[in-house]
This record gives structure tokens, sequence and C-alpha cells, in this order.
């Protein structure tokens, strides 16, 4: 057997946004926020170091999942729901690619919701990003599994009565080793966890808030708007205490050691007790800030969870390596099998 | 063991005579007992010392779909059986001449099987009144009369095991399963065959467990003991040796015979094996087999379900692996949308169905043929792919590494219909040399520079894409589900390019019919009656077709081994016979194809019984054509 190797120039020349735009025409709706996920991603990838060929994007089926056609990158355009699958196999074939899958409400957490829970407890590693809109957009306006409760949409007029799955949440609950929040809109909040995603070894998990201008405008207001976004939005930063509000005058801390409360301050005095946030905590502690959630909470955005463990594609390998011994690959004796006999002529 | 035995109440006299050897050509035995009565290692065992003895032989393993039902009942009821023969042997017989039954309820569910005349082996200990309860039977079988026609021969088993193991201080359940060990000693006697394999074979698989293996061995050893210096058994049989081609031997299943294939196939093309799949029966064994095979570099992955084994060997093929998936009847049908996916995308996968009897869950354990349709067609949208079916178990390993050729040559999905029967099936296996298989020469070459590369243009010939890989610099490209553009590959909806691009996937599945070997006819090329037969079936049809011909009937037979596309010189066989005979583990697909096909009035001979088709059953129906009574 012969392992194929891609060689990669001695000095890769550095890339930029544009080397990452393909030819296709972007066809999402105007003011999609689809787009700024996409800019960002554009923008983050050159700044990785890694060469462009080595980029795998793979989606399944929606909005979102068109992605990969708009990258100047090897992508698959698979179907619906089994993104994750797609990207666990290349990957375990192929250790040496980048692979991203993209995914949305629909495709990740309904009709695919079964891979995306194993890929995340695998640990394989890959990044997912998972476009949050709350609605089916290219089947044209159904309710989401993500949607709320009473929405009204063109297969729930009488309001939806599902009860909603909370990607986050789903994604601890598969002990998933890194997962994090951002807002289209929020650009530069977006492009850093990119980075994180990028970066972290294992399955990387992106809910990104994304506004469908068509189907769900305004789901996400409070915290899409410049104007309200520091109010409502709790940036979480490691080792730092919460603390959120255009005046820094509010943060997050324990009542009686189990419930999180919202107490206001003085800027210039936050109390000794805020919660202090950590990535590296258990799963139940980043769960705790899923909770977190309006009308009576911040949105909590950035990593809620990041820690290291072994991902499946290495733990795949090493097994074949440490059972690599000089003639242990033998065919014709494989072949030949314990019990076996000779017929004379 | 047959006519001269004693009634198990007649008294052995003092005298022992020396035993006869009488000479027989074949025989056909099945083993008969609970699930967890080592039935199936009994029959392996015996399977073993019948190759190793120089018979030709060919095994049938009957599981039941339940791993533990209750004991003693019905449902619980395992089987294997195996015929041997000093000729060429083809099936594992139609009806078994030994009944080896560990219980009641065994004796209960195959003594209707057994030929007339046959001779029954009990473990007359387990003939009692609790056991007749769970077996749902009101009379004691052996003191009724039922079993007037067969020979029966009572040996208590239990109790003799427990006598030979009495100092060992083992417990009476523990005693009880060596049991079958006693069995299997005496049947080595009644058969001639040595004790040596089972022997080595015990002291290597219980190396752990010093007083098992102690126990296995004295247990072997009283059975052997027993047939021969009891009246009981009179005779030992004698086959001889089938003329069988000079070579080394081993015996296979179709499963271990899959998974080998698989495996040469990663040599043979230079490409990693990656074989990602759920656990199904009958398949399972396939991925249990490769499980094993890191030192050769196979990586295996245990999916979430069946969409996951798919979808991962998909994603892995895209990379540039070899890569395949397996399944049975049910989980083919969950893989048929990504399979339509690898289709579009026109890349290399094959997908293992060992098909078994359905619709739904329908018989899990037992054979069938009823996937030729699904495979072909079950999917949306026009969705050609290759169909490749093995004939016998060891053909599997050939045939297996010709689906993954056709595969990663035409840029295309292939499914290899193996079954039940092929797959836990076993027979005498030639050893392939393995320098001699012919290497695959499969290209990644873009074939243009990066500026020109056309992610769908073709070549000419076998109209397969480049099959470019990311890593690859400078020819980065997108490809997915969606319809592509001739040659860009980019989506487009265009209704012309549509159709151009449904006509091109068919196409480039007719083409492979240069890589597919011509049909070779059993028999005449002209005459009354032709069988046509595909996949497991072969054993049985063979030797029916022979036999009839041996008789003076105009008959000949084809065997198909490629359904997608089929064999060019196909048509014009069939119109060389007065009528064409299809039988099929199914209700009629193959004819339903051959009919639409060729305009052939075919006749079908139809089985759904989750067992494979007895010989006698083709030739009747063989008859039935020539004399006209059909």
């Amino acid at each position: 057997m012969t392992d194929r190797t891609f060689p990669t120039p001695n000095t890769p020349p550095a890339l930029k946004r544009k080397d990452f735009v393909s030819d296709q025409m972007v066809r999402w709706c105007p003011g999609c926020g689809d787009f700024a996920i996409l800019a960002q991603v554009q923008k983050t990838l050159p700044t990785l170091g890694i060469p462009k060929e080595k980029i795998v994007f793979i989606s399944g089926i929606g909005c979102s999942s068109r992605f990969p056609y708009y990258m100047d990158t090897y992508g698959f355009h698979t179907i619906h729901g089994r993104a994750p699958t797609f990207a666990t196999g290349l990957k375990c074939a192929r250790p040496d690619l980048q692979v991203w899958v993209v995914t949305g409400d629909g495709d990740g957490l309904s009709i695919g919701g079964n891979h995306l829970m194993h890929a995340l407890r695998r640990n394989i590693d890959i990044n997912i990003l998972l476009f949050n809109n709350r609605i089916y957009g290219l089947t044209k306006g159904q309710y989401s599994p993500t949607s709320h409760r009473g929405k009204v949409s063109k297969s729930s007029p009488a309001g939806s009565i599902d009860r909603p799955i909370f990607p986050l949440r789903t994604a601890l609950a598969a002990e998933a080793t890194f997962v994090a929040r951002a807002v289209d809109s929020d650009v530069v909040h977006l492009a850093s966890i990119l980075e994180r995603a990028a970066k972290h070894k294992g399955t990387s998990f992106v809910e990104i808030y994304q506004n469908c201008i068509v189907f769900n405008d305004g789901v996400f207001e409070d915290v899409e708007s410049r104007a309200t976004r520091d109010d409502f939005a709790l940036k979480l930063e490691h080792g730092k205490p919460m603390i959120y509000g255009k005046d820094r005058d509010r943060g997050i801390r324990m009542k009686d050691g189990i419930t999180p409360e919202i107490v206001t301050f003085k800027p210039e005095n936050p109390p000794k007790d805020l919660l202090v946030h950590n990535e590296n905590a258990g799963a139940e502690f980043a769960y705790m800030l899923t909770h977190l959630e309006p009308p009576e909470f911040p949105t909590p955005v950035g990593v809620f969870r990041s820690v290291e463990e072994a991902t499946y594609n290495d733990l795949l390998d090493a097994q074949i390596e440490s059972a690599k011994k000089p003639g242990a690959n033998d065919l014709s004796k494989l072949i030949a099998g314990a019990e076996n006999w000779e017929v004379a002529k | 063991m047959p006519a001269k035995t004693k009634g198990p109440d007649e008294k052995e006299t003092d005298v022992k005579k020396e035993k006869e050897v009488e000479e027989i050509e074949a025989v056909t035995i099945r083993f008969a007992g609970d699930s967890g009565d080592g039935v199936q290692l009994t029959g392996g065992q015996f399977t073993t010392a019948t190759a190793m003895a120089g018979n030709d032989l060919s095994t049938l393993p009957d599981f039941p779909a339940e791993i533990r039902a209750p004991v003693g009942t019905l449902p619980g009821v395992s089987g294997f059986q195996i015929h041997f023969s000093s000729r060429d042997v083809l099936t594992p017989g139609d009806e078994p001449e030994v009944l080896v039954a560990f219980n009641p309820a065994a004796l209960k569910a195959n003594i209707k099987d057994l030929v007339k005349g046959g001779t029954v082996i009990v473990n007359v200990d387990s003939f009692t009144a609790q056991n007749f309860k769970k077996a749902g039977i009101a009379e004691n079988p052996l003191k009724d009369g039922s079993l007037d026609a067969y020979k029966v021969i009572q040996v208590p088993m239990t109790m003799l095991t427990g006598k030979a193991l009495e100092d060992l201080g083992m417990s009476a359940t523990q005693v009880s399963r060596c049991k079958n060990f006693f069995a299997l000693g005496i049947m080595y006697w009644a058969y001639g065959r040595t004790l040596d394999a089972t022997l080595g074979w015990i002291k290597n698989k219980f190396k752990k467990v010093p007083m098992i293996v102690e126990a296995n061995t004295r247990a072997l050893h009283a059975g052997h003991a027993f047939a021969e210096t009891t009246e009981v058994f009179q005779h030992t049989y004698h086959v001889k040796k089938a003329p069988i081609a000079p070579g080394k031997y081993r015996n296979i299943t179709g499963n271990e015979a899959t998974a080998l294939g698989l495996v040469a196939a990663q040599q043979l093309s230079g490409h990693q094996l990656f074989y990602s799949t759920y656990p199904i029966t009958p398949a399972s064994d396939v991925l249990h087999a490769l499980a094993k095979l890191k030192s050769f570099g196979v990586k295996t992955v245990q999916a979430e379900d069946e969409l996951a084994g798919v979808g991962m060997a998909i994603g892995a093929s895209f990379g540039g692996l070899l890569a395949v998936t397996g399944t049975s009847g049910p989980g083919l049908a969950l893989k048929a949308e990504a399979i339509g996916l690898a289709v579009m995308t026109e890349l290399p996968l094959v997908i293992i169905n060992v098909q078994r009897g359905g619709p739904s869950t329908g018989l899990p354990t037992k054979t069938e043929q009823s996937d030729l349709l699904q495979a072909l067609y079950g999917r949306n949208g026009e969705c050609p792919v290759g169909v490749v079916a093995p004939a016998t178990p060891g053909e599997c390993f050939t045939a297996i590494i010709k689906a993954c050729r056709l595969a990663m040559k035409y840029r295309t999905p292939v499914i290899f219909l193996s079954d039940g029967y092929l797959g836990n099936g076993s027979e005498p296996w030639r050893l392939p040399d393995v320098d001699m298989l012919p290497k695959f020469d499969i290209s990644h070459e873009p074939g243009a520079s990066p500026d020109e590369f056309q992610p769908y243009k073709r070549d000419p010939v076998t109209l397969a894409r480049p099959w470019v890989l990311p890593g690859t610099p400078g020819y980065e490209h997108r490809i997915g589900g969606l319809e592509k553009q001739e040659n860009t590959g980019n989506v487009n909806y265009e209704p012309d390019n549509h159709e151009k691009m449904c006509r091109i996937r068919a196409e480039k599945i007719e083409r492979m019919t240069a890589d597919i070997p011509k049909l070779s006819i059993l028999g005449e090329p002209k005459g009354k009656v032709l069988v046509v037969g595909w996949g497991s079936t072969y054993g049985a049809i063979t030797t029916a077709v022979k036999q009839a011909q041996e008789e003076g009937q105009s008959v000949s037979a084809i065997h198909l081994r490629y359904i997608s596309p089929m064999p060019s010189d196909l048509g014009d066989i069939l119109k060389n016979y007065e009528r064409v005979l299809i039988p099929e583990m199914n209700l009629g697909q193959l004819s339903l194809l051959i009919r639409a096909r060729y305009l052939v009035d075919a006749v079908g001979l139809h089985k759904v019984k989750g067992q494979p088709f007895k010989v006698s059953e083709i030739r009747e129906k063989i008859t039935a054509l020539i004399v006209g009574k059909e």
C-alpha cells in the first residue's frame, strides 16, 4: 500500500480573503446573515497558515449548506442532515486536511440530529458551524426545531406547539470539547470565535445566530443590533468576571451557590462575588450558562467550553500504528488462515 | 450410520466384533440443539475435520434470530448442516440423512427434513417431561412411534459426559456444556475422522482455562471411545477423497472471503481500505474480520447508523481511499439516498449487501435474494449503479475484488449482492496466489492544468471523471448532489443538460460491460431448456442441471455474476433455447428484468422460505418444462 503525500510549498504564499472566494455567484437573499458569516470565514482562513488545498468545507442541505460553493477550497455539498458523517469519513481517511461542516438548525438538529450528536461525542477533529435562524428558509418558512413555542409559520398557523431544542445544550450533553456561540452581525467577535474553533483540536461546535431576513427577521434583534447588543449580550471571557451592559454595570453571580442571578453595580466597583468564566470547567458549568437566556438574562456569547481530549481520528491512527509489526501484514499468510491443508496431485 | 443399528433397548452382547467400514459416496448431516448447545461450534469443527480428510463439502448454518431464546424451546433451536462427498459438492444437501438432536425441540424442529430411513442420534438425557413441555410436545417421541420411519440412536450424552469429567469438580452446567464434544467424538468415530485438529483447537481456544481444555478433551475422547466400544454403532462410514484440484486449501465462509478480498483489493489498488458500517445480521462478520486487520492498515469505523456508515465511506472516497460499507436489506434501504449522492458525484463506493429475508425486519438470520430490484432501482431519480453477485462462498473473494476494481475505475457505486447463505455458508477454498492477481491502475491525475481543469471532464473510453483529491494544490473544486453541468461540474438546472447527464451516467454503467467476462454455458449452446441463475443459487442449479444432463435431458445453464450491466452475450444465448427457466429466492425479480429487457417468455421458479433451493426442486421444474407439462 502506498501512502499518498501531498507536498506543501516550502514557503506558502500569504493567502488573502480573495483567495477563498470562488467564481460562483452567491445566491442568498439580499440582507441574509449568511453573507456576513461567509465574509468572516474568508477573512479568518488566511490567518491560519493552512494551504487552501488542505481545507475542505462540507455541508448538508438548506440555505446555509450552499456555503461550500462559495469557498474556493475543496468542498462537498452533501445530503440533508448527513454532513457530519461525510466529514467524519474524510477526516478519518485524511487527517492532513482541515475539515469544516456548515449546517443549520434544521439540517443539524432535526433531520441530522443523530449525526451531530455522534460527531461531537467521538470528538473527531472537525469544525462544525451551525447557523441558527430558528426557521426553515429553503423550504420557505416552516418552523424549525429551534423555533420557540408559539412560533407562527406556514406550517404552524396557530403557533408551534413543539418545545424547542437548544443547540449548545445538545452539544454539551454529547460532551463536546469546544462549544461556542457567536452572532452574525458582530463580525469582529465572530471572527475571533472562528479562529478559536479552527485552532481547537477535536470537534469544535459553534452556534451562530443568523438572521433570516425573509422568514424570521429580527428573531435575534436584541443581540444583532449595534444599538442594543451590548445590553443584551454577555461576552464570555475565560478567567474574567461575567460583566455586561453598555455601561458595564451588570453582572452574573450565583445565588445559593446554584442559581444564577443578575446583579447591578457601579462600573468602577464591581462586586467581588461575580461569576468568573472558566472555559475548562466541566460540561455542567457550561450547561448552566446555556440557561441564561432572554428575557430574564442576557444572551451569553463566546466560548462556553474548551477542553482537550483525545480525538477519534488520532486514536484510530494510533491503533493502526501500534498494530504494525514486521510480517504482520503478510496477505498470503492472512488468506491461508489458521487451518489449511494440501491436496496433492 | 443407517441400516444395521440395533434398537436402544436391546441388550449389548458381551462379544465385541470388529466393526465394518462401509463405503459411501456422500452424506448430509445436520446438528441441531439449543443455541447455547454449541451447535455451530460442533458443526464448524466437523467441517474442518472433513475438509482435512479430503472430501469436498458445503455447509449451511441455520441460526435463530434470538441470541438466547428460552432454553429448550423451538425458537431457540440452532442448526448446522454439512454435505460432504467423494464427488464435487456444490450445495449443503437437500435433506439430511443423519440428524444429531441435542434436545426434544431440536428433534421436533428438524425431523421433518430428515430422509425417511435416516438416522437420528439424540441426547436421551434431555428427553424429560419438562423439556417436552418447553418444546410443546405431548408424548415422548422416542416412545410414541412417531419416529418409526427412522433409525433412532439414544445416547445418554449428559450422563456419559458427566462420568468422564466426574473428578474435575465441575458444576452440572459446566459439564453439560461439554456434551457437544462428546457428540462430536461419536461423529468423528463414525466417519473415520482424526481428533487431532479439534484437540489442537481446544488447546488453543481455551488456553487460559486449563480445566476447560481438559474437560473438552476428555469429552471428545469419551464420545469417540463410546462409539467404538458399544454395540449401538456397528459401522463406520468412509467417504473417499474427492477429486479436488491440487493445491492448498482452507475452509471459508462467504463473509470471510469478502473481508479477505477487500484486503487484497487494498493491496492491488494501492489504496488504503476504509470500511464504515453499522452492525446488522448477517453482514456483521465482515466488520468483525476487518476490525482485526489493523496491522494491514485497514481503517474500520462502527458508525452510529446505516446512513452514517455510507456517508463516512463516501467522505473517505472523496479523500481518496478504497471506501466500502456493508449491510443487509433494511440497511440498504437506509443507505439509498447517500448512494444516489455517490452516483451524482461519481465517486467510487462499494456497498456490500448480505441479503436476508424481507420485507422490513423480515427474517434476519435467513437467506433470500429479494433485494435485487432494490439494488438496481431502489433510489430516487435515474440512479444506475453496478451490481455484482458472487455465486459461492469462496467466489466472494474474487467478486469483491472485481466490485472494487469496477467502482474505482468507473468512479461509481457498485453493489455487491451476497446473501445469508453465501455469507455464513462455507466450502473448501483453494488459496489464490495473491501475486498473480492483476493490480488496479487507478489515477488521481487531474488531466489538465489548474486553469483548464474540469471536474466532470470524462475519460472518453470509460466516461469516468477525474478523481482529484483534496490536498492537490491548484485544483480546488466543489462537488455535490445538485445536478451538474456537463464537464464543468457546476450546479446546473437546464433541461437539456439534465437529460444529457442522466444518459451519460447510464451509459457509464453500460460501458463496464467491457470489463465483464462473457458467460460460459454449462451444456450445449442450443437446446430445450436454459436455466438462468444469479448469486447463491449456483450450487443447486449446477447440480440439478448436471444430473439432468446425465439423464439425457436437453438442458443447459448460465449463471449471472453481473446484473448491472448484464453480460453482452446474454441476449444471444437466451434465443438459443425453447424455454428459459429462472430459479431465484424471491418472487421473480430477475425474471422481470430478463423478460423486459430481452422479450423472452421466461418461466420463474420462486422460493421465499428463508432456505436455499434443494436440487430436487430445480430438477422437478426442469423435467416439467422438458416433458411439456408447463
